[in-house]
């Protein structure tokens, strides 16, 4: 053992914590290689099946590619989300957050690692999407303005479901009940726009499928890449992800210094 | 000088089970020991003393600054949990340079006292691996060095040694010996009478949320009474046990009272153990014959 006296530190400032925490799962992310495959392959996995697997029997003329992209950029989006719930989860059960909230610093701060970790690994997910789609032929007609507004509000979408999947991370009971819970985020874009027209479903869930948070956005993204009629949809989407995150940010303030290791 | 800490009346409860009821303790210095059985409040009276949780009535302080202070508390404690609180994805080095920076230090700094710690809790083998790939032991042993990035006046210690194996364990001894000799009070919970007995200057046992017996090991097994003449029979067999002062007159007199019937038993002078203290004080016993000498 050393026997140095260390000053008592004051401990670093909201912002600086912030920083630290986003390095640490930046990090996390990086040193994960199951999990970064899984971010890379899934987008390629989905992107082949639904074009070549579903596309056909959907629209013989393969003009399904260019309805679906944006489809599949959200499924992708939530899929890659859904991890943050597990590694919150984690953080909380080995007593990581219990180690942080006794440290002289604003702790919350570490679920901003998290949060931000997991937009920066879904936009590179969105990028691979975007990618292996114009590969197949999908040919997107948006202008730069278009192009921001899309990836701007892919962006919120991404911010809100990771708050979300945060919220859900902190309070179920082990990582795998994290998982488990995540799966009816999950689920949603199943029963939206995204892969078929709600035109199409019968009309108990049409009702369900045109006014649930999902289709909006889609809408609005496909309408921003490939000109389809946006309506009023820009407008409902954004209030939707920003409700979301106002709403996660609450549930996490009031939950966060409740809960403990054990 | 205040004491290192101080709790007043603490209360607690989870819905209808109380956890901790009235509970006063004072700890000087040093190395003190909570020693209790498993649900007796001990983590719960560290959380509550960490200010992760807080008390449904009562006061605590440590080192004079009262629990209520959260942010000025948290610059004198560090806290080592049961579970290693360790980020399996990041070395050790790096686990301990997060933690530097965390408290205020800078990139360099952090560095710097990262690997004095590598240096003193001899990790230098295991630096460059990342946490998942080290042994049990050994990622408690980052664990404990990650609570000393910064020299708490308390460190708080929740059944540190729970899983290791007995190598590990005499090593993580070895450690918190070596810590409260630099002057930092430690406040250990355990369940395991050895690990008390090993390193604790005073032992405070907890049961049922409250502190039902406090002292050095040798008080304790005082408290209880003093030695104890066993008689067995040539098989071993524990027939009758007699309490006594110990001295020469009392053993004589504890014998003399016994009847002819007594004549083949062997004989054997026992000291209790703090084992049969903590028996005897938590009411968790081992049932057995006592006779009054």
């Amino acid at each position: 053992m050393t026997t140095l006296t260390i000053p008592s530190g004051r401990g670093a400032s909201p912002l600086g914590a912030a920083r630290i925490f986003v390095e640490r799962s930046l990090r996390q992310n990086l040193r994960d290689g199951e999990a970064m495959l899984m971010a890379i392959l899934l987008p390629v996995i989905l992107m082949l099946t639904f074009t070549y697997v579903f596309g056909g029997a959907i629209a013989s003329d393969g003009s399904y590619l260019t309805y679906v992209v944006p489809g599949i950029i959200l499924l992708c989006a939530g899929f890659g989300a859904s991890g943050v719930a597990v590694s919150v989860n984690r953080d909380l059960t080995t007593g990581a957050i219990n180690r942080f909230r006794t440290l002289p610093i604003v702790s919350p701060t570490v679920l901003v690692g998290h949060v931000v970790a997991s937009l920066v690994r879904n936009l590179l997910a969105t990028g691979i999407v975007i990618g292996v789609g114009v590969a197949l032929g999908f040919r997107p007609t948006a202008n730069p303005v278009e192009w921001v507004l899309a990836l701007g509000l892919v962006a919120l979408y991404i911010l809100a479901i990771t708050a979300l999947f945060a919220f859900i991370g902190l309070v179920a009971g082990s990582p795998e009940s994290a998982n488990g819970y995540g799966f009816l985020l999950l689920f949603l874009p199943y029963v939206s726009s995204a892969f078929v027209p709600v035109e199409t479903m019968p009309g108990w869930l049409r009702g369900f499928a045109e006014h649930q948070p999902i289709t909006p956005i889609i809408e609005t993204v496909r309408g921003l890449l490939t000109g389809t009629e946006l309506g009023s949809a820009g407008p409902v989407g954004v209030a939707w992800c920003v409700g979301a995150v106002v709403i996660a940010a609450v549930l996490v303030g009031v939950t966060f210094s409740r809960r403990t290791a054990r | 000088m205040a004491s290192a800490i101080e709790v007043d009346a603490l209360r607690k409860s989870y819905g209808s089970a109380v956890v901790l009821s009235d509970l006063t303790l004072t700890v000087p210095s040093g190395i003190y020991s909570l020693l209790g059985p498993n649900g007796a409040g001990k983590t719960t009276l560290v959380n509550i003393l960490t200010t992760l949780v807080k008390p449904d009535g009562g006061t605590a302080s440590i080192c004079g600054v009262p629990l209520t202070d959260r942010r000025c508390v948290r610059q004198q404690i560090s806290v080592t949990g049961q579970f290693a609180a360790v980020d399996a994805l990041l070395t050790p080095a790096e686990n301990l340079v997060l933690i530097g920076r965390l408290l205020g230090m800078s990139a360099r700094r952090a560095r710097g006292r990262a690997d004095e710690l590598i240096d003193s809790f001899d990790l230098s083998a295991s630096a460059g691996k990342l946490v998942r790939d080290l042994s049990g032991g050994t990622a408690r042993r980052v664990d404990l060095a990650m609570s000393l990035v910064q020299q708490p006046k308390v460190l708080f210690l929740d059944e540190p040694t729970t899983g290791l194996d007995p190598t590990s364990r005499r090593r993580l001894w070895a450690d918190i010996r070596a810590l409260a000799r630099t002057g930092t009070t430690v406040l250990l919970t355990t369940q395991y009478l050895e690990e008390a007995e090993a390193l604790a200057d005073r032992i405070g046992v907890l049961a049922q949320g409250r502190i039902v017996a406090e002292g050095t090991a040798a008080e304790l097994t005082a408290r209880i009474g003093g030695e104890e003449l066993v008689l067995t029979t040539g098989d071993g067999e524990v027939v009758r046990t007699l309490t006594t002062d110990g001295t020469a007159g009392g053993v004589a007199a504890a014998l003399a009272q016994l009847g002819s019937d007594a004549a083949g038993l062997h004989v054997e002078l026992r000291r209790p153990t703090l084992e049969d203290a903590f028996a005897s004080l938590t009411g968790s016993g081992i049932d057995r014959e006592k006779v009054a000498a």
